[in-house]
């Protein structure tokens, strides 16, 4: 167990050094950090004593290693357009974006999970095509149309619910909630639905093709063979199979949703830290970009470990060495 | 179980299309003929564009600002007919929904044909070779699909603007969009790819071309490649639909094509701000003009998927 | 006369496809006495599998059930609701699937499968349970069954899961158990036990077997009365020994011929002999291909670092000191069980595989040292596979597969030539030259097998490496492709290295005899020597345990 779980470790220490470097790569050498500070007015001279001074003349890896250092200790500079330090930018919307992602990520698996099994388990019914038709349409709306679409239907024509921002929020020491009042909890449902039916749609296909999968082996066959219940079969057999894989790509699909949130933010002007992103892209704000990457590449990597827990947890083909 | 083939054959390549599997699947599913006719009329819509829009919506000596805000099916006070109504500036909605699909689709059929064939090439060596390149090249894919494709699109966008010149940007611009979409989305080739050439390279038949001296790379493109090219035409076709709506979600962002050029997602872009004053098709049209874009694509790929593999039916 | 535990009248299958209705089983009639064990034996395509499915009513969609009648000891069972089923199936009829590797579920304990089914058949509570596990688990062989039971299906080996497939299939007691190919799946000598478990744990019940096989031996061994089938229909029902000593119906007559014995001498053997001529193995001529001490290692460690470091290395010698000579037109058989080391031996003959030490040499050249070696084996060694279904690349046409040596060797590029070429190999294997524009799916597994085979002549090769050539094959079909090979060996004067599991075909077919076990060549030697009077014990434990139409009782 120990030893599968620090490979795994070292496997993510890898991705992360690689994330990095694309990250470091992308913070020196694009645009230049001197003339975003200074402005292209200051002289030659000047640029280049500031390009001194702050090291960017030295050695790649000596750079390199100085920016994982401030890095581990969460500093990755200032922001060209909001002049802040970026970590400080990140963490105080980051509880905005983390509040969307959980209540859309619940959501997604459970609705995810209950149709898909259940479109597995009536494949000829007609209420398994309608679900499945849905669910191409789903995909094929884009989430800025959904997002657009929710607003048009709920908050200008109906009024029920608010069409922007996250509402009254409440401090709990810097983590800023909207969970506790009433304004708040109206303003993520439209944004956590929108946000999750892309997903929702993804992980009910997902599970519905493993568990027609599972269904089709002997298995399943042999215990139907044995007079075992319906109930047995399809919950006992055939879902706990299905899980394996599902949870593995589930995990990462939900680690995706903080990333995929930048869109929906921006359609909910949801001050999180996607719209920031999507902002810094547009002004080419590199700070801000390579801490972004770093930021969700780090959870991304955090939610695999999880994953993997999980998977060996399950799987009595990993956790017990093989006997043959 | 049982062969049912017939003991003379069909002769003919044609003869046998015609009677394939797919074929017989095509005429048995009337929504993939829907989607199939739906899907041509638009891209043939869009490539003819020039001939057919009413009005050249990016010339601005015919722009009338008296023709702004002109609803469906009427006439402006300029004395213009619009079906589809008009914009702020007095464009007409049919014609920038024309020549904004043909943007859609050039870059979302570039970037999908970018990805394929750096996807399926990847995906062939990784899976033929084996060894570390395949743990390089996975790995890297690994990483990438764990990532939403927009995120990573939105990167290399950010990147490439940085490096590119400001003066040359306007000309290369769509390109730099086709690269960032291509880039995002070539893993699923290679990782489908690789797991069918790894599939069919444990066959005997590529076994006996090894035996007989065939060279690697004619093993790869005459024996293995027709046999993976099924799944990677279903990912391609969905692909393709992915792309036209990431390219969309992009320039709805400000981050995809010029102004000058718009696409469908810029045309959602303009409109969504008349959308609560009541001007609601200069959202609606292209809005439904994507969706139904996007939808009929989706739908062919989701047929071809089940027509290809009949074990999912 | 006692009633019969299962009475099955005018049963039929019929599956309702694309292009017109399909009958499996066009309607049937059989009986099952008590603690009897009726065998059911056919080809491919018989409808044998579909007979116990149709019983156990597990049949699905396209496929559809209409039989007049099915009588599980007087009552009927045809027709049933899935309800009704649920009750019959295990607790009155079970069933043992061929694959012990799929029927068992990965993430259960053979111990938590087996309570369930008996939890859900008797009215037993956790502990009963778990004890009437165990006993079952005992009674099938498993040693130290109180600690086996909590162990999970991947920590069996084949033989041992089949064996709790048993148990699990006998745990409610049932009266009836259909065995669904239970052996095929198996090694030689495990197959020989299971039959005997199997037999025994019903015959001390007096339960009632359905015995679906492919394998007459099988059946000969284990069988009181059989059926056979042909094309959905029964062909001849009788007792064992009669079908076989003196089936009645041409269909049942071909069959049995076609059957190779490991009891019957090799015919070239036979024949100079009844000439008074002794056979010798022609040492005075040079060997074609000699093997020499030749090893392959595998290093299976788990990690990049244990094989760097050394910590945990596990390395299997997949082949270890083989040595053997085949002399120019004599054929050489190498037998052994899965896992020996024989298709490993031929992937390092044909240049599949490098060796870890040791050589192949072809006319003294070693294939993988000497400079110039690979072109002259690449024209000289050609190779036949088992899978005839994966053999052939399904996107090209037969010609062009046929073509393919001749072209990747630069034999000639004149298309006319090529065509006369591929013509005149098509009417080698007897197939009508008219085939070349056609795709492989076209073709039936014998058929392919054929052009397989022309593939293989049409570099003109001098050796052909044949694995398993016909294991996928029916009988019938055997027959046929090995009686080509056979002439074409005769018209040529072809080498064959046979790698076989059926100890009766290579000693029809051989004329000397490799036994590997475990990557070692154990035994080698002229055919007759070695099957009449084999000296290692494994040799001797194969030949006792294969099951074979001549131990019929």
């Amino acid at each position: 167990m120990l030893a599968f779980i620090l490979r795994r470790l070292g496997q993510s220490i890898v991705v992360m050094l690689v994330v990095a470097v694309v990250s470091f790569l992308m913070f020196r050498y694009v645009g230049d950090p001197i003339i975003s500070m200074v402005g292209q007015e200051a002289s030659i001279a000047d640029q280049e004593a500031l390009r001194d001074r702050l090291g960017l003349n030295d050695p790649f890896y000596v750079q390199f290693f100085r920016f994982i250092t401030n890095a581990l200790q969460g500093q990755f500079g200032i922001s060209y357009r909001l002049q802040q330090p970026v970590t400080e930018l990140i963490l105080s919307r980051l509880p905005a974006t983390i509040e969307l992602a959980l209540v859309s990520a619940t959501m997604a698996l459970a609705v995810g999970l209950v149709l898909g099994v259940f479109t597995a388990l009536r494949p000829r019914s007609w209420s398994t095509g309608a679900i499945m038709s849905a669910s191409l349409v789903g995909v094929s709306l884009p989430t800025f149309l959904i997002g657009i679409g929710l607003i048009y239907i709920f908050a200008v024509e109906l009024k029920w619910l608010p069409s922007f921002g996250r509402g009254e929020v409440v401090n709990l020491g810097w983590w800023r909630t909207g969970f506790l009042t009433e304004s708040g909890l109206r303003s993520i449902i439209l944004p956590a639905i929108t946000l999750s039916l892309f997903q929702m749609t993804l992980i009910m296909r997902l599970v519905r093709a493993e568990m027609l999968e599972v269904l089709r082996q002997d298995y399943i066959k042999f215990a139907r063979a044995r007079g075992l219940s319906k109930r047995a079969i399809n919950f006992g057999h055939a879902l706990k199979n299905t899980l394996v894989p599902v949870i593995t790509i589930t995990g990462l699909q939900l680690g995706s949703v903080i990333a995929f949130a930048i869109v929906t933010e921006t359609v909910f002007q949801w001050p999180g830290v996607g719209s920031l992103f999507v902002n810094s892209v547009a002004v080419v704000d590199v700070p801000v970009m390579a801490a972004y990457l770093m930021f969700v590449a780090f959870i991304f990597v955090a939610i695999n470990l999880i994953v993997d827990v999980l998977y060996y947890i399950v799987d009595p083909r990993l956790r017990v060495a093989g006997g043959r | 179980m049982t062969d049912i083939a017939t003991p003379e054959g069909r002769q003919g390549r044609i003869a046998r299309f015609f009677d394939s599997d797919i074929v017989f699947s095509y005429r048995r599913s009337p929504i993939a003929i829907l989607a199939s006719i739906v899907a041509l009329g638009l891209i043939l819509a869009a490539v003819l564009a020039p001939w057919i829009a009413p009005y050249d919506p990016f010339n601005p000596r015919t722009l009338n600002l008296m023709d702004g805000f002109t609803k469906p099916m009427s006439s402006s006070f300029a004395g213009n007919y619009f079906l589809l109504g008009s914009d702020h500036q007095g464009r007409d909605v049919l014609s920038t929904i024309l020549y904004g699909s043909r943007v859609s689709l050039l870059v979302g059929l570039s970037a999908t044909l970018f990805a394929m064939t750096l996807g399926v090439g990847l995906g062939l060596v990784a899976g033929y070779r084996g060894g570390l390149l395949d743990t390089v090249i996975m790995r890297i894919a690994d990483i990438q699909l764990s990532f939403p494709a927009i995120l990573i699109a939105l990167l290399i966008f950010g990147v490439a603007r940085g490096l590119i010149p400001a003066s040359q940007q306007e000309n290369v611009v769509l390109w730099v969009l086709v690269l960032a979409i291509g880039l995002s989305n070539w893993a699923q080739f290679a990782r489908t790819v690789r797991g069918a050439t790894m599939v069919e390279r444990q066959k005997d038949y590529v076994s006996a071309a090894r035996i007989m001296g065939v060279p690697p790379f004619f093993i790869l493109i005459k024996h293995i490649l027709p046999n993976v090219i099924g799944p990677v035409l279903v990912i391609a076709t969905i692909g393709l639909a992915l792309a036209i709506i990431e390219e969309a979600t992009l320039s709805y962002l400000g981050v995809g094509v010029p102004p000058t050029q718009p696409s469908l997602g810029t045309l959602i872009r303009i409109g969504q701000q008349f959308l609560f004053s009541g001007e609601w098709w200069i959202l609606a049209f292209p809005a439904f003009t994507l969706i139904l874009l996007a939808l009929s694509v989706n739908l062919l790929g989701d047929w071809l998927r089940d027509a290809l593999n009949p074990r999912l039916r | 006369m006692t009633e019969p535990l299962l009475s099955v009248r005018d049963l039929k299958v019929v599956f309702h496809l694309r292009r017109g209705d399909f009958t499996a089983v066009n309607g049937i009639s059989f009986d099952i006495m008590p603690g009897e064990v009726l065998g059911v034996v056919g080809e491919s395509g018989a409808g044998k599998s579909m007979t116990g499915t149709a019983i156990m009513g597990l049949v699905d969609p396209p496929g559809e059930v209409s039989a007049s009648e099915i009588r599980l000891m007087g009552e009927r069972i045809d027709g049933l609701d899935e309800e009704g089923f649920r009750k019959i199936r295990g607790k009155r009829i079970g069933m043992v699937m061929q694959d012990p590797l799929t029927s068992l579920n990965p993430l259960y304990t053979v111990g938590e499968q087996l309570v369930e089914t008996i939890q859900r058949h008797l009215p037993l509570n956790n502990a009963q349970a778990r004890e009437r596990a165990i006993k079952l688990l005992a009674e099938a062989g498993i040693p130290s069954p109180e600690e086996r039971i909590d162990a999970y299906p991947h920590q069996f080996s084949g033989g041992m899961r089949q064996r709790v497939v048993i148990s699990l299939a006998l745990a409610a007691e049932p009266d009836l158990v259909i065995a669904d190919e239970p052996t095929s799946a198996l090694d030689v000598s495990v197959q020989a036990q299971i039959i005997k478990v199997l037999k025994d744990l019903c015959a001390s019940r007096g339960v009632g077997v359905m015995l679906i096989t492919h394998d007459m031996g099988v059946i000969a061994e284990a069988a009181d009365r059989m059926i056979v089938m042909n094309k959905g229909e029964i062909v001849e029902t009788g007792t064992v020994g009669d079908i076989i000593k003196r089936p009645r119906e041409p269909y049942t007559i071909k069959l049995i011929e076609a059957i190779p014995s490991i009891k019957s001498q090799n015919p070239r053997y036979a024949a100079a002999a009844a000439r008074g001529e002794v056979v010798a193995a022609n040492d005075d001529t040079a060997p074609l291909v000699s093997v020499e001490n030749l090893f392959c290692e595998f290093d299976l460690s788990p990690s990049v670092f244990s094989r760097l470091f050394g910590g945990n290395r596990k390395i299997v010698k997949a082949v270890n000191d083989v040595s053997f000579t085949i002399g120019r037109g004599s054929t050489y058989g190498l037998v052994g069980e899965s896992g020996s080391g024989k298709s490993t031996c031929a992937r390092m003959m044909v240049g599949l595989q490098p060796p870890t030490a040791g050589s192949v040499k072809l006319e003294g050249t070693d294939i993988w040292k000497d400079k110039g070696a690979s072109a002259k084996r690449r024209r000289s060694i050609q190779m036949i596979f088992q899978d005839p279904y994966a053999s052939l690349n399904p996107r090209w046409r037969v010609g062009e597969i046929i073509a393919e040596p001749i072209r990747a060797l630069g034999l000639t590029s004149s298309r006319a030539e090529i065509n006369d070429r591929v013509a005149d190999l098509l009417d080698k294997v007897r197939l009508d030259p008219g085939v070349m524009n056609k795709y492989p799916h076209e073709f039936s597994g014998g058929q392919r097998q054929r052009v397989a085979i022309a593939r293989a002549l049409s570099s003109q090769p001098e050796i052909i490496i044949c694995d398993e050539p016909t294991s996928a094959l029916d009988v019938s079909v055997q027959a046929q492709v090995l009686e080509l090979m056979t002439a074409l060996q005769e018209e040529f004067g072809l080498t064959y290295l046979l790698i076989s599991h059926n100890l009766a075909v290579v000693r029809q077919m051989a004329d000397a005899v490799g036994v590997l076990h475990n990557g070692v060549l154990v035994e080698s030697g002229p055919v007759e020597e070695i099957f009449g009077n084999p000296q290692a014990d494994y040799t001797k434990m194969l030949l006792e345990a294969v099951p074979d139409i001549s131990k019929v009782a």
